[in-house]
């Protein structure tokens, strides 16, 4: 086999185009941010019974996506498999990319965006959301910093690693934080559970190895490069795992809230009564997104079964987030038991939601920038290897 | 020598700057710590509370939303859409599944003594005064929402649009979140909350505000007296409003 080479992506027109395409929609983005910022969030879907909406749906899928998606280099560099060792460099780079899109959409559709230097220097630390802020600043430094060491020239290789080992455990913390916003609201029958926090890592498993696939293979065909199939059929198997990790932390959560009497209502309005819920739920998060993808990648392991996977990965991913987030906040808080509401202010009913044309414009926005940002990434620098052919991976051990 | 019209020159500018950082650390001050200045006032010793008597409430009366909108500036300016309009109190009527036994009481921010809106909070925008009352500091809320997320009682507003007609004390802004201040601004004067005098004004008294700390106050007799609920109990938060006759 040849050495790995790095090469910057060529600025073909097709990759300049595909460059402008993401430039107008991150322009989209920020002319909704104007509007809504001029407006208020009163011309968007959000209201006081569903405050956060289709923006953090995207967010939260970025930002799961962004720590999943340094599994590659983690899997090279933590656990030693070689084969995914060319692909690291571009992993870290992805991973940051993506934590900027999804930052850069919560950010964006906060009532006061102006005040994102409030949030960077004013702490409460008994918030989860302050600690988030740390761990993802400190995730964009330390993954930065592990990047550059992999393409520095004569570094000892266990300097490599060691950087390697603490952006892996960080990522841990960083997805920890993530789900923790959701497992730590006490208030919320839908949220307010332990497993949110292992549920989202390993969600990030699943929907950043996917996104890494997509990425890569698209970067690889846009600047025609060699990318094997046995190792795509191998990542292939690999997302499977996960997709089936996905869902067992899924039916644990759920059986879990079923036995306890008191989440009884928010598990039948998820599972049976939910409408749009229960059908993302069951048909996009379960079917599309759990198990066709994994058959696809066991039954009938080719290039195209794991493209496809992928593809079905992102969408079940997609649903899956906006169960949680959405039908979390649809569901109605318990404020009386025992009482049923007469009249009131949108009490004990179920919140209707219709998303915006500006939520989701920023939404799409911060793929644009994570999307953008990545291309822009492999087009300066040397981190996508020039030939990914089965006869040129290094064995593993 | 020291030359004069050179330590008066000085001493101008010294006193310039003096009296220009007063004025601007002042600002600064109540820029970077918004309702600190109040909190100053507030007494550590105390702990404001209601008590509210769902049997004195007339299902038809809503005599302390109206005041409270009225004494805080909010549901005026506003386009009438009720899921995104501000609702600082709220009436609500309910029904007892067991017995069809029929209440009517206003929910407002609880204030509890753990308030989740504060733990939550990551800039401490929201935040809790030493005697007890919870608050918003405008200044430094970023309109995360995350506060609204973690209320039990979905006592919290987004502002969802541009405001207008605000009143002096009670500050909004659009894209922050804001909820009842158990009316500070006129109990830091001894007076109570224009919720509580409105209902005694419509002639139900159905609201006692008070001490809870003070063992000889009325609410304090009053709650130790008869029976009383607090909402959401199971999860330990221990509210400051509490309710009879439910």
């Amino acid at each position: 086999m040849e050495r790995t080479i790095y090469r910057e992506i060529r600025a073909t027109p097709q990759v300049m185009q595909l460059g402008g395409l993401l430039a107008a929609f991150i322009l989209a983005a920020l002319w909704s941010v104007y509007t809504v910022e001029h407006h208020g969030h009163v011309i968007t879907g959000m209201t006081n019974q569903i405050v956060w909406g289709l923006p953090h749906v995207f967010a939260i899928f970025l930002i799961v996506a962004a720590s999943g998606a340094l599994n590659v280099a983690s899997i090279a560099s933590v656990f030693g498999q070689k084969a995914y060792k060319p692909m690291a460099r571009f992993s870290s780079l992805l991973a940051i990319a993506l934590l900027v899109g999804g930052l850069a959409v919560v950010v964006l559709d906060l009532g006061r965006p102006d005040r994102l230097i409030v949030a960077m220097t004013t702490y409460n630390f008994s918030s989860v959301f302050a600690w988030n802020v740390l761990l993802y600043n400190g995730f964009i430094v330390i993954v930065g910093g592990y990047l550059v060491l992999q393409m520095m020239r004569k570094v000892d290789p266990r300097l490599v690693k060691a950087a390697g080992l603490v952006a892996f455990l960080w990522r841990l913390a960083l997805t920890t934080g993530t789900g923790s916003i959701f497992g730590w609201l006490v208030a919320r029958p839908g949220y307010d559970a332990a497993i949110m926090a292992p549920l989202f890592i390993v969600m990030s498993f699943a929907f950043g190895l996917a996104v890494f696939i997509l990425v890569t293979l698209w970067l690889f065909t846009l600047s025609g490069r060699i990318f094997g199939d046995a190792l795509l059929i191998r990542m292939g198997r690999l997302l499977g795992i996960f997709a089936a990790a996905v869902l067992y932390f899924t039916a644990v959560q759920h059986l879990t809230n079923l036995y306890a009497t008191e989440h009884g209502g928010v598990e039948r309005f998820i599972l049976r009564d939910g409408g749009i819920y229960t059908l993302l739920f069951w048909g996009v998060q379960v079917v599309i997104g759990g198990l066709a993808p994994i058959a696809l990648v066991f039954l009938n392991p080719s290039r195209s079964s794991t493209v496809l996977a992928a593809t079905l990965v992102i969408i079940g991913g997609f649903a899956q987030i906006y169960v949680i987030v959405i039908g979390g906040q649809a569901y109605p808080l318990d404020i009386f038991p025992g009482f049923d509401v007469i009249e009131g202010f949108n009490e004990g009913i179920v919140n209707p939601y219709a998303p915006s044309i500006y939520e989701l414009l920023l939404g799409l926005g911060g793929v644009a920038i994570a999307l953008f940002a990545a291309g822009l990434g492999a087009k300066v620098l040397r981190v996508l290897p020039t030939n990914l052919s089965d006869a040129n991976l290094p064995a593993d051990r | 020598m020291t030359n004069r019209a050179e330590l008066t020159r000085r001493d101008i500018l010294k006193s310039g700057a003096a009296v220009a950082s007063l004025t601007l650390a002042s600002g600064v001050t109540l820029m970077a710590f918004g309702g600190s200045a109040d909190a100053k006032g507030a007494d550590a010793g105390k702990r404001w509370g209601l008590l509210i008597d769902a049997g004195k409430c007339d299902a038809d009366c809503s005599d302390c939303v109206t005041a409270c909108s009225t004494e805080n500036g909010w549901g005026h300016g506003d386009h009438g859409s009720p899921e995104t309009d501000p609702a600082w109190i709220r009436k609500v009527t309910l029904k007892e599944q067991s017995t069809g036994r029929t209440v009517s009481a206003p929910i407002m921010c609880q204030h509890c003594e753990a308030p989740p809106c504060v733990d939550v909070c990551p800039t401490g925008a929201s935040m809790q005064r030493p005697d007890g009352v919870v608050l918003v500091d405008k200044h430094i809320c970023i309109g995360c929402r995350y506060c609204m997320m973690a209320c039990p009682f979905k006592a919290r507003s987004f502002v969802h649009e541009p405001v207008a007609d605000q009143k002096v004390n009670a500050p909004r802004g659009n894209g922050t979140v804001e909820s009842c201040t158990l009316c500070v601004h006129r109990v830091d004067k001894g007076r109570i909350p224009a919720c509580v005098e409105a209902c005694e004004q419509a002639g139900h008294s159905a609201i006692l505000f008070g001490d809870l700390n003070d063992p000889d106050s009325p609410i304090s007799k009053a709650l130790e007296q008869y029976p009383s609920i607090a909402l959401r109990d199971d999860l330990g938060l221990n509210p400051a409003v509490r309710y009879q006759n439910m």
